[in-house]
């Protein structure tokens, strides 16, 4: 294995995660949503994902778990911001806070115990390729899920009536309620969606990327997937490019501070975070202030029946 | 049946006053049924959490120590709230205080000191905050770029650069090798008000911002043009209040407080710089931020409520070994709380039958 093929391999790892739980809340603000509980909803699954697949000895189960724990973390978000229209800032943060919490306590028992990660899935003949077999076709289940994610995600959005109706819910909910559809229960399958993947990919930062529990392993990679969906203007595939992006200089600077680079390994680490605000503004200086964004995203809606 | 919002026409006063009370309630009760799933006593266990804290000298102290930062935070944070601004970032502002002031402390160890040194020091670390949060206030009015995400970015940053500061350039050489500073001089520590507590200055200068903060909100022009900025956007700008100076303004408030409150923690109660100074004192403002209703007096009690909440953990980890996490997901669920009853003030809840909908 040559050196590049090793850095490729371990940049679609860091990118996973990032890209899975960045299409599901791109998904959630489509709707008109903005959950800015990614974090807790993530952490949840992490921590849910490792202890599942401790208990029941299966990587499946400890997967299905993630999902789940995703998913009512979610819910109890759209309980809050659907069912009582609050501010979605607000619980957005009190998500991750609660998630944060609940999944230290979820996870004590668990702190550092080891467990076989869930394997590569390798497509016969095709991984026997040189150089383009091990990276395209010799990973884990989560890498080919990501990308059957991203293009499922482009086509319902673009392609699908029931895209375009929750597209119509996050540009104009009065107008897409004047024409009969229940906005909330569109937003609220968006929100399970975007919970569904959130745990996801924290079962994968718990199952694949580091196979053990550590409390706030997250590290802040919900956030950042928040801030992939803006760069992303709100489009699947550039949220694909985005998190490559974003886990290529995580590696980057884990070699560079590898290799011994005389400059602080803090400032390295800070890097992914920095980059994170210089690509934002970045972003907005090419949209001339414009948003791009959903006209409705984060406004409450409450039915006049 | 189904829940339906039907909008109120005023917000009832009672209401205002009962809404936190029943979001504190009803965490109470949750927390009660935590303790149960935990194999614990409840009723013992809400003992050691929310009432032992209350129940001596000292620990009364320490409730006023922990609520001094979350106070200062959160008034400032409320300023942010009301007019629309999202500063998550306050727990870098904070840290970036600390730095700033312990700074002049570290540059004037061991030199002749004098009484200037500890005012210097807060000035410094106020000023420190506040240039730190008007990083995202600008990238925001500038550039349009999320102040949410680019303040809780900054956050990630400050730690790391705290932690190369005590590791390195700042680092005790007599320290072990342990990640710390020295212990600040004693012109550079914040004087005790009480012989053998801890509690310190800190606390009634956070009863002054608190003072001042509240006079400036309700009584001034420019607490009306931040409240009216966050209510009625398009009104604001037809009175011709400026946006993106308003915008300025309060990130510079907040981080100053932020920063005032981290040089505070520094010089009073740890007395040197370290990594975890401080335990998320930034994050858990916000929810004092909203249980006090982003009202500079609510902060104040809604403070004191959290700060026992953060005694109440330290005291069930050593008493019943439980997780320190789980004050986390108490202050979560009080902030999910806060925020369902707030729906009973700008709305009434009605149960209807499904077929009348």
């Amino acid at each position: 294995m040559t050196l590049l093929e090793a850095i490729l391999l371990t940049v679609i790892t860091a990118s996973t995660p990032l890209l899975i739980a960045a299409i599901g809340e791109l998904v959630v603000e489509k709707s008109g949503v903005l959950n800015l509980g990614v974090e807790g909803m993530m952490i949840m699954g992490a921590a849910c994902g490792i202890v599942a697949a401790i208990a029941t000895g299966s990587g499946a189960a400890g997967v299905l778990a993630a999902v789940l724990a995703g998913m009512a973390m979610a819910a109890l978000f759209a309980a809050l911001t659907l069912g009582l229209a609050a501010n979605q800032v607000a619980a957005g943060l009190a998500l991750t806070i609660f998630g944060i919490g609940l999944s230290g306590v979820v996870g004590a028992a668990h702190v550092g115990a080891q467990r076989e990660g869930i394997g590569k899935l390798e497509i016969p003949l095709l991984s026997d390729i040189p150089f383009l077999g091990p990276v395209l076709f010799g990973q884990d289940p989560f890498v080919y899920a990501s990308f059957a994610l991203t293009a499922g995600v482009a086509w319902f959005l673009t392609r699908t009536k029931a895209g375009l109706i929750l597209r119509a819910c996050g540009e104009s909910a009065a107008s897409a309620h004047a024409l009969g559809y229940p906005v909330l229960r569109i937003r609220f399958l968006a929100i399970l969606f975007g919970g569904a993947c959130a745990g996801l990919a924290g079962a994968y930062l718990s199952l694949v990327l580091t196979p053990f529990w550590t409390s706030g392993m997250t590290a802040g990679r919900g956030w950042i997937a928040l801030a992939i969906v803006v760069f992303a203007s709100w489009l699947p595939w550039r949220a694909a490019l985005g998190a490559y992006l974003f886990g290529g200089i995580t590696i980057l600077q884990l070699h560079a501070q590898g290799a011994g680079f005389r400059v602080p390994p803090q400032l390295m680490s800070a890097l992914p975070y920095l980059i994170t605000i210089v690509v934002l503004v970045a972003i907005m200086r090419l949209r001339r202030g414009g948003t791009a964004g959903p006209a409705n995203l984060g406004t409450p809606f409450v039915p006049d029946r | 049946m189904r829940l339906i919002l039907e909008k109120r026409a005023e917000t009832p006063l009672a209401m205002t006053i009962a809404s936190p009370l029943i979001a504190v309630a009803l965490t109470l009760v949750s927390a009660a049924v935590i303790f149960l799933a935990m194999g614990q006593d409840p009723w013992a266990a809400l003992h050691v959490y929310f009432v032992a804290p209350l129940s001596d000298s000292w620990g009364l102290q320490e409730v006023a120590v922990k609520a001094t930062p979350l106070v200062l935070i959160s008034v400032g944070l409320a300023l942010c709230y009301r007019s629309n601004n999202w500063n998550i970032g306050a727990e870098g502002q904070f840290l970036v205080g600390a730095m700033a002031g312990g700074w002049l402390a570290l540059a004037t160890h061991g030199a002749p000191q004098g009484p200037w040194l500890l005012p210097s020091m807060l000035v410094v670390g106020a000023i420190g905050g506040a240039l730190f949060a008007l990083i995202p206030a600008v990238l925001k009015t500038r550039f349009g770029a999320n102040e949410i995400l680019t303040s809780l970015m900054l956050v990630y940053v400050a730690e790391l650069l705290l932690d190369w500061l005590v590791r390195g350039p700042w680092r005790d050489p007599q320290g072990f090798n342990m990640p710390v500073t020295v212990t600040f001089e004693p012109e550079a520590v914040v004087p005790l008000l009480l012989e053998g507590g801890r509690l310190n200055l800190g606390t009634p200068i956070a009863l002054l911002v608190v003072a001042i903060v509240a006079v400036l909100v309700g009584r001034t022009l420019k607490g009306f043009e931040i409240r009216l900025v966050g209510e009625a956007p398009r009104a604001a700008r037809f009175a011709g209040f400026d946006e993106r100076r308003l915008t300025w303004t309060v990130f510079a408030i907040s981080g100053a407080l932020a920063g005032l409150a981290g040089i505070l923690e520094a010089a009073g109660t740890v007395r040197m710089l370290q990594p975890g100074i401080s335990p998320g004192y930034g994050f858990t403002a916000i929810i004092v931020a909203f249980l006090g209703r982003l009202n500079p007096v609510g902060c104040l009690i809604a403070g004191v409520f959290l700060a026992i909440t953060f005694i109440g953990g330290e005291n069930a980890q050593i008493m019943l070994r439980m997780p320190l996490d789980v004050t986390r997901v108490f202050q979560g669920l009080l902030l999910f709380y806060v925020l369902a009853c707030d729906t009973l003030l700008l709305y009434r809840p009605r149960l209807v039958r499904s077929a009348a909908a």
